[in-house]
């Protein structure tokens, strides 16, 4: 018997430093657990040291866990060597070893300031299960906010329905998206229920995988710009979380709004996890 | 800050906006609304600040369309109480 692929599964991952030697210096951490994927960074004196980024299981504290074990992996630190730790995202009051919890919209804020420099002023968030608008001044603190969580329609789980559908790996999705002749007209309804019913539809209509993807995209696209209607957009404009590896998504985006989204070395799913770690710095050289 | 807390569903948008920058935190909001969807405290995405300020609570930020509804007839609509309620003119509802 063969194993069955899970399509929908990301590739996970961890990062240390070669260039940084943590001995003596201020320690702190973020954990962010996410609704799907949980990330730990750790900072060496405010510089970023080491992260890793992993699915959350069912269990909170258990992939808080698992998230700070894994990004210390490499490093000869322990949990006692970090000064503070900041939990955030939905499981931020389940992280055990946390000496506060800071909501994910402030943590989005101060890491998109410290990924994409001062001059972002926007942040979109668009993470496994809800999405988050963000206005922040040039140091990361939040002037402006909408969060929606209630639907988890043009999220990062709907795409994983839409890889699994049509059987297709979740990192290829946002290039096949883009590998079409015309650009369709997007699927009408973004509710992922809805959205896998109407894609089975085409795909029995015989419309081939990549161009079933970029009606699904688009519709994605259309969606978030909506919620981004009600805050507005100001430039500049950067995008966190993990469909901001999605090009097929963001490239839709980006020629809809006609504001160019900024470019990050970072791993855009660190960016909770990083304000988180942060705001820790801060909050100990405080002292609270 | 402006922060927004509702949500946007197939029925329309719903949100209660709160401009923390007018807030004063008085809790006269908090005592006029008969749903108790108010309540004051430390801003939490605002983290290293100390000032206290309205929000919507957790529990009725994905169902204010409901809880806000007794508030809202269709026809003659009073002053939310709410929102008369605040002198600094700190909140504001979208629908």
């Amino acid at each position: 018997m063969t194993e069955k692929k899970e399509l929908w599964r990301w590739t996970e991952s961890r990062w240390t430093s070669p260039d940084i030697d943590w001995k003596g210096k201020l320690i702190t951490s973020g954990v962010d657990v996410g609704s799907v994927s949980s990330q730990a960074v750790i900072l060496a004196d405010g510089e970023l040291y080491a992260f890793s980024n992993m699915r959350t299981g069912s269990n909170s504290p258990d992939s808080a866990i698992n998230a700070i074990n894994w990004a210390m992996e490499e490093t000869g630190l322990t949990l006692e060597d970090i000064a503070y730790t900041v939990g955030t995202g939905y499981g931020r009051v389940n992280v055990p070893f946390s000496q506060r919890a800071i909501t994910e919209i402030a943590c989005h804020a101060r890491g998109g300031n410290h990924m994409y420099g001062p001059t972002v002023r926007t942040i979109l968030d668009m993470g496994g299960q809800d999405c988050k608008a963000i206005h922040c001044d040039e140091k990361g603190k939040v002037t402006n906010f909408l969060m929606n969580d209630k639907c988890a329609a043009g999220t990062g789980r709907g795409m994983e329905v839409f890889a699994d559908l049509l059987g297709v790996s979740i990192n290829d999705i946002g290039d096949l998206s883009l590998d079409i002749d015309e650009e369709p007209p997007p699927v009408s309804s973004t509710c992922v229920v809805y959205a896998k019913t109407e894609a089975t539809g085409l795909l029995r209509e015989g419309w081939p995988t990549n161009k079933v993807l970029a009606a699904y995209s688009s519709a994605m696209a259309h969606r978030i710009i909506t919620l981004l209607e009600r805050i507005g957009i100001e430039e500049d404009f950067a995008i966190t979380g993990g469909i901001a590896k999605n090009r097929g998504v963001i490239t839709r985006l980006e020629k809809e709004v006609g504001i160019p989204i900024m470019k990050t070395d970072y791993d855009t799913q660190i960016a909770g996890a990083l304000g988180a770690a942060l705001f820790a710095k801060a909050l100990k050289e405080k002292g609270k | 800050m402006i922060a927004n807390y509702g949500y946007k569903d197939g029925s329309g948008e719903y949100f209660i906006t709160i401009d923390t920058d007018k807030c004063n935190g008085c809790r006269d909001c908090v005592s006029a609304c008969p749903g108790r969807v108010l309540d004051v405290g430390p801003d939490e995405n605002d983290p290293l600040s100390d000032d206290e300020v309205v929000f919507v609570t957790d529990e009725e930020r994905k169902k204010i369309k409901y809880t806000c509804a007794p508030c809202k007839p269709r026809d003659d609509r009073p002053p939310l109480p709410c929102m008369a309620a605040c002198e600094p003119g700190a909140i504001s509802h979208s629908w």
